[in-house]
């Protein structure tokens, strides 16, 4: 759900001025695209806005009885290739005992190829390599999933446009290995103007939804529609997440940094 | 009785530490004065209050039955300047084994990257590198071992060093220097709070019996420098390493036999690190040159050794990761060792094998950490069980309980010495 997006296209359009967006509409409503096209749209708006971005991500978990915890880290990511592969760094500022422990990912979308994950643990100084791991496990304590954050692979499953409304490509999501995942199937609702996701909703082995995913505030930012508040419920635990993201930046030209230098040390442009 | 003291003393000092805790936490909800002051000064301002309180398992007549037993505060000040970084880290506590109160600066120094293509860092920091877990071949920057094995947080198994560390970053390869001026040894184990086999009296010995050793203290004379060659070729982490100082642990005695020594050593190594399979895998060799007794003749210092280290560490389950290790420390010139060893004297095997298993467990939304580090040494026929589980109640408040377990078939092995040291304890942290 990193930097993923969304709807204020329609404000815009809007603003611009009905006539053309009546025109566009009319077009688009006349020829819907197969879902080959909006599945691979859409994770490109999800994941991949513009070449590289920054932001301030501030994530708030609340359990069943109302405890919160709080999560504050830095999202540096840049792209190898659109729909591909990319790079990313976390570094954490919440809570205290994480401050300043950097996380670096060179993810990988080919199918059988584990991410490259590194922890730097500035206390002792050490970078510690991390096995790849089930990425359908719990991202920092929150009910964000490591694939929630970096994105699944298209590849895992297969698609199937259900219905369109107005405004949303309704998609189902039917997993190819259905033993590897924990879900039966899961369906997105796309924004048919600007391809942000704004709702996933993941149904159990029974056939029951258990779990929801919400893209509830949309920004445009440098003229790409960004997700800047989403939120997941675990209906199962009654437990929910919210992650907003701030001070969102896009193509700010960033080297390849994503190496062992600047997980030891961030880049300044990174921590202002 | 015994036992009952020391249920009232956790109790009390568990007791103290929520209290302080409690108001902690009052206190940050109010205007925190030193936090105001130093961000007016554009300082952040982190650290932790901590009570860690352990005990003996059994009864050691060379030690307390105390193995831990401290209040500690650690403050940690960083700062973001134009031309660089400024950071000071240090803990103050008070230790009621030791029953004195202690500051220990952990970290000052700046740090700056002039060019492109270098960093620099001057002063007091921990410095570490190399693939082992809590296995060091290559890294030789000092370790603490009495803080390891008396339960103290694995932060403070890194010791700092006094030194300076440039980085240079080029196409083919980066290359670090690690410079100290003046040889940090390793906090090591001189009987103080932990017992240990004292080889001249040829018996466990401890407090009454520390182990005293001629330090080295020759600025820019008795130095150390450290190399690491590295390059990552398609997420393989290469390194080659060298370094010229002295054994960090006392590794002879002079010829008085009065003193432990830390004679010269020089190490040059290599290493690989990257996936293999499902997991990382990881190798690791190093080889000692003992430079004061190259022929392996001389019984009162260390010949030179070949150390050796493969690893892979694997997810195995939900949150749940397996790592093991196999190690070699092999002997160098075993035959003059073995020739001139004094009689009576227990010899060491020429090859010493360990291996180690490390299982990670998260549970509780990964709020609850359970690990077991074990090392384990066939050779040797002695154990290490670490143990520890951590549970954070909240975003600032954790609580720890863990052992420290050893054993063995001799009282003279590296961990069968440590056998009456087996402890427990227990550790409430507020951070902020």
């Amino acid at each position: 759900m990193l930097l993923k997006t969304n709807t204020i296209h329609l404000l815009l359009i809007l603003l611009c001025g009905l006539a053309v967006t009546g025109a566009a509409w009319a077009a688009g409503a006349a020829d819907v695209p197969d879902v080959q096209t909006i599945v691979t749209k859409a994770n490109i708006v999800a994941y991949y806005q513009a070449d590289d971005g920054k932001a301030n991500v501030k994530m708030t978990i609340t359990d069943k009885r109302g405890q919160e915890r709080n999560r504050e880290f830095i999202i540096l990511r840049k792209d190898v290739a659109d729909g591909g592969d990319q790079k990313y760094f976390v570094y954490f500022q919440r809570p205290a005992d994480v401050r300043r422990m950097t996380y670096m990912v060179h993810k990988h979308v080919g199918i059988d190829k584990d991410d490259d994950r590194w922890l730097y643990m500035p206390a002792i100084d050490r970078v510690n390599r991390i096995a790849a791991g089930d990425k359908r496990t719990s991202f920092v304590g929150s009910d964000f999933l490591y694939e929630d954050v970096s994105g699944r692979s298209l590849d895992e499953d297969t698609h199937e446009l259900t219905s369109t409304t107005d405004t949303q490509f309704i998609v189902k999501n039917t997993p190819k290995k259905p033993d590897t995942v924990e879900f039966s199937y899961f369906t997105v609702a796309i924004d048919r103007k600007n391809y942000v996701p704004m709702k996933m909703e993941f149904f159990d082995k029974e056939g029951k939804l258990y779990r929801t995913i919400e893209s509830q505030k949309v920004e445009v930012i440098q003229e790409l529609p960004t997700v800047t508040k989403s939120v997941v419920q675990d209906l199962k635990t009654g437990s929910k997440t919210e992650m907003e993201f701030t001070e969102v930046q896009y193509n700010i030209g960033m080297g390849d940094v994503f190496e062992e230098r600047y997980l030891r040390r961030p880049p300044r442009e990174a921590m202002r | 009785m015994m036992v009952s003291q020391r249920v009232v003393a956790v109790v009390l000092m568990l007791t103290a530490a929520c209290g302080s805790i409690v108001l902690a936490q009052d206190a940050e909800a109010k205007e925190d004065p030193i936090q105001s002051f130093f961000d007016k000064l554009d300082t952040e301002y982190h650290g932790f209050y901590e009570m860690r309180a352990g005990y003996r398992l059994q009864n050691d007549r060379n030690e307390k039955d105390m193995s831990i037993m401290e209040g500690r505060y650690q403050f940690d000040l960083f700062s973001m300047r134009d031309w660089g970084d400024i950071k000071v880290k240090g803990d103050v506590y008070g230790d009621g084994v030791m029953e004195e109160g202690v500051f220990d600066l952990r970290e000052a120094n700046l740090f700056a990257r002039p060019t492109d293509t270098m960093d620099v860092k001057v002063g007091r920091q921990v410095l570490t590198w190399g693939t082992g877990d809590m296995i060091f071949i290559n890294d030789l920057f000092p370790k603490d071992w009495q803080s390891f094995f008396i339960g103290r947080d694995v932060e403070y198994l890194k010791a700092p060093s006094d030194a300076a560390k440039i980085s240079l970053f080029m196409d083919w390869a980066n290359l670090d220097i690690a410079y100290t001026p003046e040889f940090d040894s390793d906090r090591f184990i001189s009987g103080e709070r932990i017992s240990y086999w004292h080889p001249m009296m040829g018996a466990a010995a401890g407090e009454d019996n520390t182990l005293s050793t001629e330090r080295r203290r020759e600025f820019f004379e008795e130095d150390e420098t450290a190399l690491r060659l590295y390059k990552n070729v398609n997420n393989y982490e290469l390194a080659v390493y060298g370094y010229w100082g002295y054994w960090k642990s006392p590794g002879g005695f002079n010829q008085a036999m009065t003193d432990a020594i830390f004679p010269e050593l020089y190490v040059y190594g290599a290493s690989a690190r990257g996936n293999v399979g499902k997991g990382i895998g990881n190798a690791e060799i190093g080889y000692y040159d003992s430079v004061d007794d190259r022929c392996g003749d001389d019984p009162l210092i260390n010949n030179s050794e070949m150390r050796y280290l493969i690893g892979y560490t694997q997810e195995i389950g939900r949150d749940f990761t397996a790592g093991l290790q196999y190690y070699v420390e092999q002997m160098l010139d075993y035959s003059d060792y073995e020739d001139n060893q004094p009689t009576g004297m227990p010899k060491r095997d020429e090859f010493r094998h360990l291996t180690t298993l490390r299982l990670t467990k998260l549970l509780m939304n990964q709020n609850l950490r359970l690990s077991l580090f074990t090392y384990y040494s066939p050779s040797d026929e002695d154990v290490y069980l670490r143990p520890i589980a951590n549970y954070k109640a909240s975003d600032n408040l954790s609580v720890e309980v863990g052992s420290n377990i050893f054993f063995g078939d001799e009282a003279y092995t590296f961990f069968g010495q440590f056998e009456d040291n087996t402890n427990a304890y227990m550790a409430v942290r507020y951070s902020f």
